[in-house]
């Protein structure tokens, strides 16, 4: 951590000189050498400061299962203070009216491709998949993301306060993910979720067949080939750790002739996803296709955190909660290739409802990410339907716990705990409903969005100057 | 021929024998009708007609009841401008039927032809109360040209509503590539067309031509203005275009998708042009739509514009997707009548299916669906629907599958 603090120190002197003309004619001093740096692309991202703010007898839905009626959300420093009823108020708390509204955790999306794929989707904005190899491992989905995407804000809008961004599902292996927090930045590295670990964003079926097999007639071309493409790849990430590990043993031991390994950027990727320092996320929409990569986790000695798109996943829920495997779903989207044709209602409510399962709510989607507490109320309803007992105070933990938990982030925000990053909604009403707005989205303590009081212009950059922006809200 | 004829008789008799009488009993009625909503209103369904709507009516003998006592009852609704029934599986070529690149302008191409009312679309989503939907085409990317085909409104049980029929055209930078590159040739090539079908003796060169013989006489139709053009655009300047095009050439037509429609509202108004839009466009997805609002509806209805709901890109699987939409309409600004009107009597009547579906009186089929609760709303379901006086069995597909794996779970969660 503090080789990475350094590293961010000296960039930042580097480029402050540079933006200063050179005041003597004397020649300036070559500039001081960087260290590589363990972490290369740091976040910057720095909550502003906040007022306390006291949110006053809200229906609460703590994402931990609870319901807390006519109760009181204390948020300080950032943090949340207190959750409960009948709290105090600092002297300089603003207060918030609560009543009729509902508060719960920041709504958290695993599966997002804005930044990437962005609006305007025009050409010059394509960077979500590096279609040009089966196997980008190397690819950081954090060098795609442009931070001026509309789409941040039409989320935040909607209460997404974090979501992870993920290369494309074209490529078996298709590189890095990113965790940000929603916050206006003129860089990537000013909203990454700071200590939020990568992701590995990996896919099975038919989209790495089609692109490679179908339109290019090159390797994979069928699922028998997606298999022995990752584990190819798997193969060569063991080499490359025990070589790693071969050399540092010789240096330990003063063997003179140690030769170091060539660092490999695929291979980095590949070897942190077997140490389990990366989080492994894997589009798969059909049961049987799940069932086959978790025996490969374990073939390789990994872990699965979340198959994404898991329109099956109701097939084999036992299954996936046993191997404490999340699957993140939508809840009625089905039938656009054939992966997805057996598609049904109650999948998330049925993954959820075996025992130890872990539902998520995903997007996919600019629209989606907008309203996840409806898509969540969808399932739920659904569920109730098939006789499965669901509440909204255990459905609000699809979108914010749960996928706090697949990305690594559960001991940070997700909930509304003391201590807990301030990551909170105010809906103007139940968020399970087709009419609930958010009236507050505080992130990190901060209001980042507030209905009552829209900023004056669209924060994207995008919209500056255009006539026919003034019109577009918020 | 005589075999036919008594094949079709037989079947007549059959569908005579099945006709029920149902009395939906104690419902709050929206009928879209002079009626408006009507509070602990019965409904009376005697051979596939409404027979009256109205507080204790008296129930035939023979007819079932059916107690909808705290429920909503609406016209059954529309799904929109769709691919259903052309559509099994959007990604396989071979299972989709809407769209010709055959590279020259076809505007006889009619996706009628292709319609399968069994496609697993149409159950699901009949299912989810949606009865009726306009089955529409649209350009190829590959080999399109900007006049997609033809489309007509069908009802969810598989009947073609005669009279519905639309001519479908893609204008904007979505199409520049289908028109050598520039909008501007999306008119010219336009007029052309028109030019060619109204002229029957305008002497041509082969390769001066646009249209064959069969498009010239079915552009015609389109040309007379009976039949409405549905105009999918959505950049400010391009609607005024159309809407000047439109009066030049004196056609009928409908805006479809018109992000930026609401830019462009009191010229919508004059021209009584009607806007299919979809309420969740709020994105610039292109630069056409740097104006695309969630109040675009609002604003529209404000101005005095007829609107009616759609996606913007053709849904086939998830067209019941669309009451959400208009829900999410009228949580932004749009009053809930006009919300759930424009999925039920407005596109009835763009399309000139009003006295068949999307309102309830006495003599029209009865075409309704029961909700649990506020149809536009997202916990709600529709419990029963009827099509044609028939009450559609609530299974489908997806239901199969639900409860397949619905024992296996409960099994596997009880060992």
């Amino acid at each position: 951590m503090k080789v990475c603090r350094l590293a961010f120190l000296l960039a930042s002197l580097i480029s402050a000189c540079a933006a200063q003309p050179a005041k003597t004619s004397k020649p300036a001093p070559p500039p001081p050498r960087v260290e590589p740096a363990a972490d290369a692309y740091p976040s910057t991202y720095h909550a502003g400061t906040s007022a306390p703010t006291l949110i006053r007898n809200a229906t609460v839905l703590t994402g931990t299962g609870q319901r807390l009626d006519e109760a009181d959300v204390l948020l300080v420093d950032g943090r949340i203070s207190a959750v409960g009823h009948g709290l105090e108020a600092p002297a300089s708390a603003q207060v918030i009216d609560g009543k009729g509204k509902w508060v719960t955790p920041g709504i958290i999306d695993v599966h997002s491709h804005l930044g990437v794929y962005p609006s305007p989707s025009v050409r010059g904005n394509d960077d979500g998949n590096e279609a040009t190899s089966p196997t980008t491992a190397n690819v950081w989905a954090e060098h795609s993301v442009w931070p001026q995407d509309p789409g941040f804000t039409t989320a935040l809008v909607g209460g997404v306060t974090s979501l992870q961004i993920l290369p494309g599902s074209a490529n078996l292996i298709g590189g890095r993910s990113v965790v940000l927090k929603n916050v206006p930045s003129t860089t990537y590295q000013g909203m990454k979720f700071p200590g939020a670990p990568q992701g590995l964003k990996m896919a099975c079926g038919e989209n790495p067949k089609r692109v490679y097999g179908v339109d290019k007639k090159q390797f994979p071309a069928t699922r028998m080939g997606d298999m022995a493409g990752y584990r190819a790849q798997w193969i060569e990430a063991q080499e490359y750790i025990r070589d790693i590990e071969s050399y540092e043993r010789k240096v330990k031991a003063g063997e003179k002739d140690a030769k170091p390994v060539k660092r490999d950027l695929r291979l980095d990727t590949l070897a942190a996803a077997l140490k389990g320092e990366l989080i492994v996320h894997m589009h798969c929409y059909r049961a049987d296709e799940m069932a086959t990569v978790l025996d490969m986790s374990r073939e390789f000695g990994y872990h699965v955190a979340a198959f994404h798109h898991a329109v099956e996943a109701y097939k084999i829920a036992n299954l996936l909660a046993e191997n404490h495997v999340c699957g993140a779903m939508w809840a009625d989207w089905w039938g656009f290739k054939m992966e997805s044709y057996d598609g049904i209602q109650e999948n998330i409510a049925m993954v959820d409802a075996a025992p130890g399962g872990c539902a998520i709510v995903h997007s996919d989607s600019e629209e989606g990410i907008q309203r996840l507490n409806q898509e969540a109320a969808k399932a739920m309803t659904m569920g109730r339907r098939a006789g499965l007992a669901e509440s909204p105070e255990h459905a609000i933990t699809w979108l914010t716990a749960n996928p706090a938990k697949a990305l690594g982030i559960l001991d940070k925000t997700g909930t509304l705990e003391a201590g807990k990053m301030a990551d909170v909604v105010v809906w103007n009403r139940d968020p399970f409903s087709v009419y609930a707005l958010t009236d507050y989205v505080f992130i990190d303590g901060v209001v980042q969005y507030d209905r009552a009081h829209p900023p004056a212009k669209p924060r994207s950059d995008f919209f500056l100057g255009q006539p026919a922006a003034p019109g577009v809200t918020p | 021929m005589k075999r036919c004829l008594l094949v079709l008789s037989a079947m007549f008799i059959a569908q005579a024998a099945l006709a029920d009488s149902y009395l939906v009993r104690n419902a709050t009625v929206h009928t879209l009708a002079a009626e408006g909503t009507i509070a602990g209103a019965d409904i009376l369904i005697i051979d596939g007609k409404v027979t009256a709507i109205g507080p204790g009516l008296t129930a035939p003998s023979d007819a079932r009841i059916i107690d909808a006592s705290g429920k909503t009852v609406t016209p059954g609704l529309f799904g929109g401008m769709t691919h259903l029934g052309l559509d099994e599986i959007g990604l396989e070529p071979a299972l989709r039927d809407y769209e010709l690149g055959l590279g020259a302008m076809r505007p006889e191409f009619d996706v009628m032809l292709a319609f399968d009312p069994d496609s697993t679309s149409v159950g699901v989503n009949r299912v989810a109360g949606v009865t009726f939907a306009v089955v529409a085409p649209t350009p190829a990317e590959a080999g399109g040209t900007i006049i997609a085909g033809q489309g007509s409104a069908a009802t969810l049980d598989g009947a073609v509503l005669s009279g519905s029929k639309a001519l479908f055209v893609d204008l904007g930078s979505d199409v520049s590539a289908l028109s050598g590159g520039s909008r501007a040739a999306q008119f010219m090539l336009l007029r052309q067309a028109f030019l060619e079908a109204r002229t029957p003796n305008l002497v041509l060169g082969q390769d001066q031509r646009l249209l064959t013989p069969a498009g010239r006489q079915a552009l015609l139709e389109f040309a007379s203005g009976t039949a409405p053009l549905v105009i999918d655009v959505d950049r400010a300047a391009d609607i005024r275009q159309v809407l000047a095009f439109a009066a030049r050439e004196k056609l009928r037509i409908v805006i479809s998708g018109g992000a930026e429609a609401w830019r462009v509202a009191p010229e919508l108004a004059a021209a009584k042009v009607p806007v299919i839009l979809d309420p969740l466009d709020d994105l610039p997805e292109t630069f056409d739509s740097v104006g695309a609002t969630l109040e675009n509806a609002a604003r529209l209805n404000r101005a005095g514009v007829r609107i009616a709901f759609s996606f913007g890109d053709p849904e086939s699987h998830n067209v019941r997707k669309l009451r959400q939409a208009a829900g999410i309409a009228v949580a932004h600004g749009l009053p809930w009548e006009a919300g759930l009107a424009a999925i039920t009597r407005v596109p009835a009547e763009i399309f000139g299916i009003a006295d068949r579906v999307g309102s309830l009186a006495p003599g029209r089929a009865a075409n309704l669906a029961i909700w649990s609760g506020d149809p536009l709303e997202v916990t709600s379901v529709a419990e029963q629907v009827f099509i044609g006086g028939k009450l559609e069995p609530q299974t489908s597909r997806q239901t199969e599958l639900r409860d397949r794996y619905l024992d296996r779970l409960r099994q596997n969660a009880a060992r």
